[in-house]
Parts: structure tokens; sequence; C-alpha cells
């Protein structure tokens, strides 16, 4: 069985039809890739997991259960964590409250700090700014805190969302980085990326998206050769 | 100093007091919601009736003081949650924000007229909770009521503050205010942090209603109209959405009502408040203490 399994997802923005019957699936362990140019569907893939969007018609399997119908609060206690596009940290807040924001469904206060540690570690740069104000953080620091909170609810599954958007290419390759060690932790990733390139680099697997609907799918390794691929998304 | 103006400003004050309670409220769900709900000062009302009411059932007796009180908070409470179950969530993503804005409007006539069914149009006589008759310090002579509301004030403003930065429903709601779908993916109950925020900005309704009826005591379906219109000049005034500003912005407003009053024209006192408010947006218009929003490209 999947970890993650979607199956027939429908999705629209009143008239407008943004996924039009969408499946793929997420094994544990994996990191899987969802790739496409702007507007194929990817982030309203990514909404509709994790409950910010309501889907029209489909499946979405966790573990063998629908969570479609699940309020999206309470999704992240089921142990699947989602960086979204733009980061989008609590910018009044500084570090050491976003990262203890991620951790809000959690009560034992000895897990969380040894989370806390463990995050710290791996972002050191998060560390040394705990009580800067998220706001006034650089792009790459932003996805770093973004990344750190969604750390903190101690996620089965994390999805992201166009983490390289915006950031310079040394910042980008740090940011991959951290997503293999991530995963090398033992947390299955479902990427969503403009940068095909990278994101089929560090992937097991990838769908590509094209309008809401899957139209490929493969090894990363497959795709990154593939004749089509390289046209459409990669660039010469 | 004169004895004259050391008064005006202590019953300035603690009229702002009464403002600031009502604008914490506004500011609040304004903050927590992004709507302006304009039945609030309504509220304010039907927790005078209820103080009232009980009062008259107790024959004004202490006993019956604190329960009109206490009842007062409840009932606004159920009111405030009630409303934002039944008129305002099923709006919330509407594509206009002016639906929720129309309904809330609609809300206050609906308590208006209610009350006017209920209790009529002529005005009741309030007797004051507060039963203390004052100090008088070397001829200056304060109210009883007057020092209860500015003492009541603080202590709002400083339970609100502890509420929301030290436990977990205020940064919940900190975070609902700042982004709803970063909130909801922490696992915070978006809906169920904007019903507490609502419970909490009525049952300070209540609690200003009574302290302003204790100070004004003519009730009537329309008592809480202006002051809720004045205690929302005082959230924009200190920066909508900011709690301390919400208390600076009422207790400014009071302070300058009261001294137009007295030393300017008591017609005039409104619209000096009203001018205030223009004046204040045009040099700074995110009031206050209220941040500067830059536009991100």
């Amino acid at each position: 069985m999947a970890l993650l399994e979607i199956k027939d997802l429908t999705v629209s923005y009143g008239m407008i039809a943004a996924l039009k019957g969408i499946s793929f699936e997420v094994e544990k362990g994996e990191i899987v890739a969802l790739i496409g140019a702007n507007g194929a569907g990817k982030t309203t893939t990514l909404h509709t997991i994790s409950g910010l969007l309501k889907p029209k018609s489909g499946q979405i399997l966790y573990k063998g259960n629908d969570i479609s119908k699940v309020p999206g609060h309470k999704i992240v206690q089921m142990g699947m964590a989602h960086v979204p596009e733009g980061r989008r940290v609590f910018p009044d807040m500084t570090v050491a409250q976003n990262l203890s924001m991620g951790a809000y469904t959690r009560r034992n206060k000895k897990e969380i700090a040894d989370n806390l540690a463990n995050v710290y570690e791996q972002f050191p740069r998060l560390c040394e700014r705990q009580n800067q104000l998220a706001g006034t953080l650089s792009g790459g620091e932003q996805q770093m805190l973004a990344m750190g909170r969604a750390l903190m609810s101690q996620p089965e599954i994390i999805l992201m969302d166009e983490p390289s958007m915006g950031l310079s290419p040394l910042l980008v390759n740090e940011i991959f980085s951290i997503i293999e060690k991530v995963h090398q932790n033992g947390v299955t990733v479902l990427l969503v990326e403009q940068n095909a390139k990278k994101a089929l680099s560090i992937a097991d697997r990838a769908y590509v998206l094209e309008t809401g609907n899957v139209i490929m799918e493969g090894k990363a390794s497959d795709l990154l050769n593939d004749e089509k691929i390289h046209k459409a998304y990669l660039g010469e | 100093m004169s004895m004259n103006f050391l008064t005006y400003l202590i019953s300035g004050i603690s009229l702002g007091s009464i403002y600031a309670i009502i604008a914490l409220g506004y500011t609040m769900v304004y903050g927590i919601a992004k709507m302006l709900n304009f039945a609030h000062g309504d509220f304010i009302m039907v927790g005078c009736y209820v103080v009232f009411t009980i009062m008259g059932m107790f024959n004004g007796s202490a006993v019956g003081k604190i329960a009109g009180v206490f009842v007062a908070i409840i009932v606004c409470t159920l009111v405030g949650v009630i409303t934002e179950k039944i008129a305002y969530k099923p709006l919330r993503g509407a594509s206009s924000p002016l639906a929720v804005l129309i309904t809330a409007i609609g809300v206050s006539y609906l308590l208006e007229n209610a009350a006017l069914l209920i209790f009529g149009s002529d005005p009741k006589s309030f007797t004051s909770v507060v039963p203390w008759e004052g100090v008088a310090v070397k001829g200056l002579k304060i109210q009883g009521v007057t020092i209860v509301t500015i003492v009541v004030s603080v202590i709002v403003l400083v339970v609100l503050q502890l509420f929301v930065h030290k436990t977990r429903e205020g940064q919940a709601m900190l975070c609902v205010a700042q982004d709803k779908g970063a909130a909801m993916l922490m696992g915070i109950n978006v809906n169920k942090t904007i019903t507490i925020t609502f419970a909490i900005g009525s049952a300070l309704a209540a609690i200003a209603g009574a302290l302003q009826c204790s100070a004004y005591p003519a009730l009537t379906p329309y008592t809480g109209a202006m002051p809720g219109i004045k205690a929302f000049v005082a959230a924009v005034l200190g920066g909508i959405g900011s709690i301390p500003g919400a208390m600076i912005g009422g207790i400014v407003l009071g302070v300058i009502e009261i001294l137009s009053r007295s030393y300017i024209s008591s017609q005039l006192a409104d619209a000096i408040v009203f001018g205030v408010l223009i004046i204040v947006l045009l040099v700074k218009p995110t009031g206050i203490l209220g941040k500067n929003i830059q536009e991100k490209v």
C-alpha cells in the first residue's frame, strides 16, 4: 500500500477546472516530484492534499484512509506537513515562535525541545537568528524556517511547494541538499518544482502535469533523459 | 493646572476607557477575522438591557448588580458567537468583502429593532452597577464608577495581552491574524479561533455596556450605536488590529471628546472627535500604532 495515493482527483475554482482527474502515488521513503509549467495544477494538488482546498471529486488515500473530507487542521496530526509556496512564515513572530507554532499539535514538551534542537542543528542559521522576526529574514532563510517549522510537527511525509523559488543558484543547491538530508532521516517527500532539472536530480520518481492532467510519469532518471521532457521543461 | 481641567481629564480617561474596551472587540475581530463587525455596538446595548432586566428582578440589590453583569457577559458572548456562526461564517470567503459588511449592518438593525419591540423606545433609567460614591481628594471629587471603569479597562488590557502572548489559543489567534492558510497548516482550527475571538469581543462589549450605562444612565435601543461608532474610530485611530492601539485610541478619543465638550462646545464635540480621525488618517493612515504595510512586488 502506498503511503499516499491520489485517485481521480478533480478540483475547480468556480467554473474553472484546475485538476481534471489526476492520479498518482507516493511510496513510503520515496522522493516524488511533480513537475510542470505555470498553471499546470501543481500547487492546487498540494493544497488539496493538505486540506487548504476541497476536491470536487476523487480520493486522497493516506495510509489507506480517505482524507479528502478531513478538516485541514486535523491532517497535520496524521503526520503530514506542508511547506507552502512562498514560505508563508509568520512575519510578525520570531524564528523561535514560528518553530514552536510548527509543533502546535504536539503536547510533549521534552520531545518538542529535542525536535527543536535537531532543527537548530540542521539549520544553524535559524539558531543564530532565533530571536529575529521572521519577516526580516532573507528569502533563503525564510525557506529554511518554513522547512524547519514543518519538521517541528514530526511528519512522516512532507509536501514541498517550490522550495527553490526566487533563490540564488547557490542557495537552491543548499536547499536541495537539505531536502535530501530530510529524506535520509526517514521522511517521505512530495516535491513540487518548476526547476525540473533540480527536482529530477534528487527524486526517485516523477509525474509531469500539464493543464490539470498527468501527461507522463516514470523514474526520475529516465525522465531526465527523455527528449520530450528535455525540450519542454529542461531547456537546452 | 486648574481643578476643572483635572476633573475633565479624569472623566475623559474614564469615557475613553469604555471606548477602549469596545474598541478591543472591534480590533480583535478585525485583526483575526478581517471583518468589521458593525453590530458590535449593539452587543453593548444587548448587554445593557440584560443588566437592566436582571437588576430589576433583584430590586437593585448588590446581588442583582453582580448577577446582572455576569448574565450579560454570558448572553453577549452567546449573541456574538451565534451571530458569527449564522450570519458571518457562511460569507467567509465570499467574493466580495462587502457582503459581510452589509450583513453586519443588517444584524445591527435586527438587534436594535428586536430591542425596540421588547423594551419599547422610551429611555429606561439605569441604576449604576457601581454603588460606590467615589473619593474626594483636596476638593477634587472623583466618582466611583469613573475609577472602576479605568481600573477595569487596565485589567482587561493586561489579561488580554497575557492571553494572546502566553496561551496556546492566543498564539493561534496571532497566527490566524497573519495568515489563515499557514495557520491551518500548523494544525490550528481557524474556525474555532475566530469563534473564540468573537466570544471575547462580545463579552467585553457586555462589560463596556454595564460601565457605560452606569456613567450615562439613559438606556434606549440605540444606546450602543454611537459608542460603537466611536470605538471603531478609536480602533482605527490606534491602528486597527492592534490591542494596545485600541486602548490608546480609546483613551485619546475620550479625552478629546470631554475636553472639547467642556472648553469648546458640547454640540461640536462629536464633530471634533470625527475631525481628529480624518486628520490622523491623513497624516498616518495606519493609525498611531498601526504598522506600515509594505506592498511586496
